[in-house]
């Protein structure tokens, strides 16, 4: 089922990899969207409240009069606060589903998923708090329906709906406590909004300028188009008839009289609970061996802890007696199984000559195996446009692109492959060019994994791909499983740029033997 | 793709997504009230009757108490149930048994109940029991004409002077 969801959800994405690129894709920026939509609320609200009033009369019209008057300043802000704040339920419930459907949410990343079935109820607390505010026939509604919700709970001595029996019944207090809260609960889910992205590396929490521009624009237009307005006044003597409801939060509130307010708490609590199991009922049987440190070949110089993408290693004072301060440590638990460290060590060096080990690994993707791998694999190649691919695991299977001139070798992610590997292969012109595939940009199944590479290729983050490897030889592919096409034009693209160029990869006489010596930074 | 196209098609993504908030931030209407017809909120706090009434205790009860425990008057906290019933037009619209709530049973009991009811004119019934013997210790009864989308309330307070029974606010 999930298979079958991922691979819709892939030819959805595709749709919009035309138009935006991988790069600016919005589904691969659903979080970060989320931010910047988080961050409009709070502008476009702080302006609101400058202006608005509490009190039972004042808060209408307060609202009222900005809507009016100022339609054109107080009247957008209102309603780019409202439509934000209906754009946070619509990417925030995308990227739940999106990280559902991808398998993104057990082993280490069942913080990242609870913390998230958090966000959720405390995105709808904001929501629901900020209509209560305007005090007109809606507000009155969802009052009167939140207090006949909770009035299901045996919490309360006498119920709460009577505080809104009548007209007299509601008082000036009441707003200044709403306005209160509706500072402080968004304030708390700032703070969860921090926690569900602390763990992660480098998270994205801005996206890129474009997408912002473009959903910014979005929602001025539709607020010049269709701005948010007020029922009438709040009349507790009337019952609100026909309402204009605004689905994305309010949708639960019609069940509560179509069903009844105890359906609805088990509909809520049944949800929430679901979820919440999700990370440990659906999780994969096996978890891959987690990285290792081997202290022999390490020197403490927390590369592999500035890239791992789920802050799995810290770095830990030194306590094997050699001349480091430091030595990395792994925690277990957070530890994806990515490899990326690897790809980050100074220590992965596939020219020593002795037995190679890095200085962190996977034990079931020893750096040694990957050299035995594709010295055994280069063997085998005939032709005279010889090209070795590197691929990933979570995305185009490579080794499908294998033929007697092309060798392919998957990696658990792309961003596990040393720089040194390349160079390592164009040596002695053993292929004339190198192809690294990977999952489409903005995808990676591990985040950063892409984001390393091409730093590392465009000798921007260490360990760069040192100077003598030209980099027409080389070639990028970022392409998902369905991506066979792709990669296969890549592949035609490389092939056919390299047969222009002379046979030897590497003309430097630079193929001695190269030992590793730490504090290299080439 | 040409830039132009590309253009076009975020264009069109972006329209999509505020078409989509545009659209569900209002619609469809939802009708919460129908048309024709209005709501009763039936809602009060209320202490009943004591089960037992006070008695003052013999000397010989007294006795066999703790000394801190001697107190000549021995009032049972236990409260009765309070029964509530309310007819419309002859018709029984609600009846309810409300236990009170605490742990020795003694506090008041409180109630809220939505009822909908066609909008017009109609004979209301309310009658409400707070004792363990006898019929019932209030009723109200009274012709009310409720226009469509009103909420009457009934309310019960058995401490106004002069009136203490239902209230129906309209
Ligand atoms: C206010 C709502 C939310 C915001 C602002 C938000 C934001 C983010 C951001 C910025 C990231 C990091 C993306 C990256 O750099 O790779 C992220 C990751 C994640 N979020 Fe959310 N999120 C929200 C709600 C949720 C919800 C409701 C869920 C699911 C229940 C969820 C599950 C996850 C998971 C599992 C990851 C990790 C993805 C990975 O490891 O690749 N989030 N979120
Ligand atoms: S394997 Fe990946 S998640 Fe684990 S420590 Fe290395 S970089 Fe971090
Ligand atoms: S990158 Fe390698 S050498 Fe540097 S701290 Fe990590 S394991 Fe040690």
């Amino acid at each position: 089922m999930r298979k079958y969801l991922q691979n819709l959800l892939l030819r959805l994405e595709n749709v919009f990899n035309a138009p935006f690129g991988q790069a600016l894709n919005p589904w691969y920026h659903l979080g970060a969207i989320t931010f910047f939509l988080f961050w409009t609320v709070v502008v476009s609200g702080v302006y609101l409240y400058a202006f608005y009033r509490t009190g039972v009369e004042e808060a209408y019209q307060s609202v009222e009069r900005l809507t009016h008057d100022q339609w054109y300043a107080g009247g957008v802000m209102r309603s780019l606060h409202r439509y934000a704040s209906d754009g946070i339920v619509v990417t925030m419930l995308l990227h739940l589903l999106r990280n559902f459907i991808t398998g993104r949410f057990h082993s280490f990343r069942w913080f990242s998923w609870v913390s998230g079935v958090l966000l959720v109820w405390l995105v709808y607390i904001c929501g629901i708090n900020g209509y209560w505010m305007v005090w007109d026939r809606l507000a009155q509604f969802i009052a009167v329906g939140t207090a006949e919700w909770f009035d299901w709970l045996p919490l309360f001595s006498q119920p709460l709906a009577r505080n809104f029996l009548g007209q007299g019944d509601v008082n000036d207090r009441f707003f200044t406590l709403l306005s209160f809260a509706h500072i402080t609960i968004p304030l708390v889910l700032l703070l969860f909004m921090w926690i569900h992205t602390k763990r992660m590396n480098n998270a994205e929490t801005n996206p890129p300028l474009r997408l912002a521009v473009g959903t910014l624009l979005a929602l001025l237009a539709l607020s010049l188009i269709k701005p948010a307005l007020s029922h009438a006044h709040a009349d507790l003597a009337l019952a609100p008839g026909v309402i204009r409801l605004d689905w994305f939060y309010l949708a639960p509130y019609p069940l509560l009289y179509i069903w009844s307010p105890g359906a609805v708490w088990a509909l809520a609590g049944g949800i929430t609970l679901l979820l919440l199991a999700v990370p440990w009922f659906l999780k994969p049987r096996m978890r891959p061996a987690v990285a290792e440190v081997h202290l022999d070949n390490c020197n403490g110089c927390s590369r592999c802890a500035e890239d791992c993408p789920y802050s799995a290693i810290v770095m830990r004072p030194r306590q094997d007696g050699r001349p480091y301060a430091l030595q990395p440590v792994v925690d277990p638990n957070l530890c994806a199984s990515c490899g990326i460290c690897t790809g980050a060590c100074p220590y992965s060096m596939p020219f020593r000559s002795n037995e190679l080990v890095s200085g962190i690994e996977l034990p079931d993707h020893a750096l040694a195996t990957l050299r035995v791998d594709v010295d055994h694999a280069l063997a085998g190649l005939r032709g005279d446009v010889r090209v070795m691919v590197f691929g990933c695991d979570c995305a185009y299977d490579v080794r499908a692109l294998q033929s007697e001139e092309v060798a392919a070798l998957s990696l658990p992610c792309i961003g596990m492959l040393p720089p040194a590997f390349i160079d390592y292969v164009l040596r002695d012109t053993r292929v004339n060019g190198v192809m690294i595939a990977g999952c489409r940009e903005g995808d990676c199944q591990y985040r950063l994994g892409i984001r390393w590479t091409k730093l590392r290729l465009a000798r921007q983050r260490v360990p760069h791909l040192r100077r003598r490897v030209p980099l027409q030889r080389i070639e990028c592919c970022w392409a998902g499983i369905q991506d066979g096409e792709r990669a296969r034009a890549a592949l035609s693209a490389l092939r056919a740029r390299i047969a222009q160029l002379p046979q030897a990869a590497i003309l430097e006489d630079d193929t001695r033997e190269h030992e590793f010596k730490p504090g290299d930074k080439n | 793709m040409s830039h132009l196209l590309k253009y076009l098609g975020q264009g069109l993504a972006y329209a999509l997504f505020a078409v989509v908030l545009g659209y569900f931030s209002t619609s469809p209407e939802y009708t919460h009230l129908p048309a024709d017809s209005a709501l009763v909120k039936l809602s009060f706090n209320h202490a009943a009757q004591r089960k037992k009434p006070c008695h003052e205790r013999t000397d010989a009860e007294l006795a066999k108490l703790a000394p801190n425990m001697r107190i000549r008057k021995d009032c049972p906290r236990e409260r009765s149930d309070v029964v509530v019933e309310l007819e419309m037009d002859g018709k029984q619209l609600y009846h309810v048994v409300l236990h009170p709530p605490g742990l020795s049973h003694d506090g008041a009991a409180s109630i809220y109940r939505r009822l909908l009811v066609p909008a017009g004119t109609h004979r209301f019934t309310a009658r409400l029991k707070d004792k363990e013997e006898g019929d019932f210790s209030f009723v109200r009864e009274e012709n009310i004409t409720l226009a469509a989308g009103r909420v009457m309330v009934i309310d019960f307070k058995a401490d106004v002077p002069g009136a203490p029974g239902f209230i129906f606010k309209n």
